[in-house]
């Protein structure tokens, strides 16, 4: 059961985090947290042609929030302004490849949230599929 | 002479009163009693016999069923109120401790705190004594202030003194037994000690109800309020225990039904306590469901559930002690601290441990236990936490350890 949340590659990315850290001097940045377990994290963003041009999270929570944002970051250097802020909660289960209980969704989704929260000043729970 | 040591709790004939037990899949460690504990067979059906033998709405009907379920309801009262040796004429139903301590807060609070006054609380309280009092004390323009805690999470007397000294302290609020840290603190001292400054006294008794034996008139504080749920009765039910002479001074909390003498169409005027606090109908089938929890616990007795959660919360500390990277929060001694452990592991974030400790079957808590300024103080994000009660034994504990080795295997594979 544990080998399907808890698989390698999340793991890996939880220990070895890709592109985290901070970025000085950014265009955007947000700190966002997750009140139900107190996963925090935050974003800086560099911005090039309406694009992310650069982009370092940062934070401390559980392996799956933190992992989240590890494998958002390679997705969403190169991606659209726009794009990255209308993401739909499926993109980031899809990504994530695991299954992810109700109870852990708002982990998952931490990372969406806070790119939201930098790129339109509004943080908000990606809602695509209606489910948060 | 006979102690409680001398005749130990059999954890396997007590399982057998719990029918959560026999209904779930084994292995099945329920190691979150600090959250809310399984209920005996007793309560179970002293909840089902009151519904479906003495259902009716109490303190108005004159016919005899309304008598039966008024005899329960009252009945239930005096019972539990015997229970913590308290007076049946203080002893006000809320809906849970949050509900009693926010009573206090409006009741009490609005009549009695101004500027320049303050509360005192400490480091270590639950979100149900902390919010009510910050909230109280911004309308009031009062000082809210904190007793610290040492890094074995116990308070000092010391510091209270000075605290008192410094003026201004209306009223003294603090836990019994912290339901992060375990600290059982010295309550019928602090009471003592800030009744000297003038203060008003109320104890959250939430944790330590259900796992020390209680006197509150030893204790004797103004307030000294705990919930249902957690010892072993129904949810939905709090009691708040006052002292009968302040609880006549107090204006009601909530209004409506049952709690008037008189209402004129501009104007009403208040019944007795402890009807005066309980607007509507109480929760009458939660009081007789509690009534019969606090029963059960007499049956076999605090004194005997006090020296077993000591035991195996001793045992727990140890067995945690054997992984490594855990650190443990709270007192170290066992005789000073409630049957819980909270503790964190380098490198896997809470979460994930209760997470992967749920799939072996042990039920244990993370995150901030709704006590978000203590965690802040022990700096960290979270911690895991296992809670005992009378229907654990060291098998438990066991499964717990062996769950963490696997949880501490797989993240550092």
């Amino acid at each position: 059961m544990s080998e399907e949340l808890y698989r390698q590659h999340i793991l890996d990315h939880y220990k070895h985090p890709r592109n985290f850290g901070e970025l000085h001097p950014h265009d955007l940045a947000a700190f966002e947290h997750n009140p139900l377990c107190g996963d925090e994290l935050g974003v800086h963003i560099r911005v090039a042609d309406g694009k992310i041009a650069d982009l370092r999270f940062h934070g401390n929570g559980c392996a799956i929030s933190q992992a989240a944002a590890s494998i958002a970051s390679e997705e969403l250097i190169g991606m659209k302004l726009e794009e990255a802020a209308s993401l739909p909660a499926s993109w980031m289960i899809d990504l994530l490849g695991i299954p992810i209980s109700p109870a852990r969704r708002k982990c998952a989704l931490l990372a969406l949230k806070t790119i939201r929260g930098a790129i339109t000043g509004e943080p908000s729970w990606p809602n695509g599929d209606g489910t948060l | 002479m006979a102690t409680a040591l001398d005749k130990p709790i059999q954890v396997a004939r007590v399982r057998e009163d719990f029918p959560i037990f026999a209904s779930l899949p084994q292995p099945f460690a329920y190691l979150d009693s600090a959250a809310t504990a399984q209920k005996p067979r007793a309560v179970l059906e002293a909840v089902v016999r009151h519904l479906g033998r003495a259902n009716a709405n109490v303190h108005r009907g004159l016919y005899p069923l309304a008598r039966a379920a008024d005899e329960a309801f009252e009945g239930a009262r005096r019972r539990i109120a015997a229970f913590t040796g308290a007076d049946p004429k203080g002893t006000v139903f809320t809906k849970n401790a949050t509900e009693a301590i926010n009573l206090i807060a409006y009741a009490w609070g609005r009549e009695n705190l101004g500027p320049g006054d303050a509360v005192l609380i400490s480091e270590l309280e639950h979100h149900a004594n902390l919010v009510p009092w910050q909230q109280l004390c911004r309308e009031r323009g009062a000082e809210l202030r904190y007793l610290e805690i040492d890094d074995q999470g116990t308070l000092s007397l010391q510091q209270l003194q000075a605290e008192l000294e410094r003026g201004g302290v209306k009223l003294v609020s603090v836990a019994h037994v912290s339901n992060v840290l375990g600290t059982i603190n010295p309550v019928a001292e602090i009471v003592s000690l800030a009744r000297r400054a003038g203060a008003v006294t109320v104890i959250d008794g939430a944790q330590a109800v259900p796992q020390l034996p209680v006197d509150v008139k030893e204790i004797d504080a103004d307030f000294y309020v705990w919930t249902g749920h957690k010892a072993l009765g129904p949810t939905g039910i709090g009691v708040l225990h006052g002292r009968v002479e302040l609880l006549q001074r107090l204006e009601p909390f909530l209004t409506g039904g049952d709690m008037i003498a008189t209402v004129e169409r501009q104007r009403a005027t208040w019944n007795e306590p402890p009807w005066r606090f309980e607007a509507g109908t109480p929760p009458i089938a939660e009081a007789v469901g509690l009534a019969a929890a606090v029963e059960y616990l007499e049956g076999i007795g605090m004194e005997r559930v006090r020296a077993h959660e000591q035991a195996l919360g001793g045992y727990l500390l140890a067995r945690l002690g054997e992984i490594p990277g855990l650190a443990i929060y709270g007192p170290s001694d066992p005789s000073r601290r409630a049957g819980l452990a909270s503790f964190t592991i380098e490198g896997i974030h809470p979460h994930d441990i209760a997470e992967l400790v749920g799939r072996e079957g042990v039920c244990i808590r993370a995150g901030h236990h709704c006590a978000q300024p203590l965690m802040a103080r022990l700096g960290v994000p979270a911690t895991a936490r296992a809670s005992l009660a009378l229907y654990n034994d060291e098998q438990d504990v066991d499964l717990l350890i062996a769950a963490l080795r696997k949880a501490v295997a797989l993240f550092n594979r």
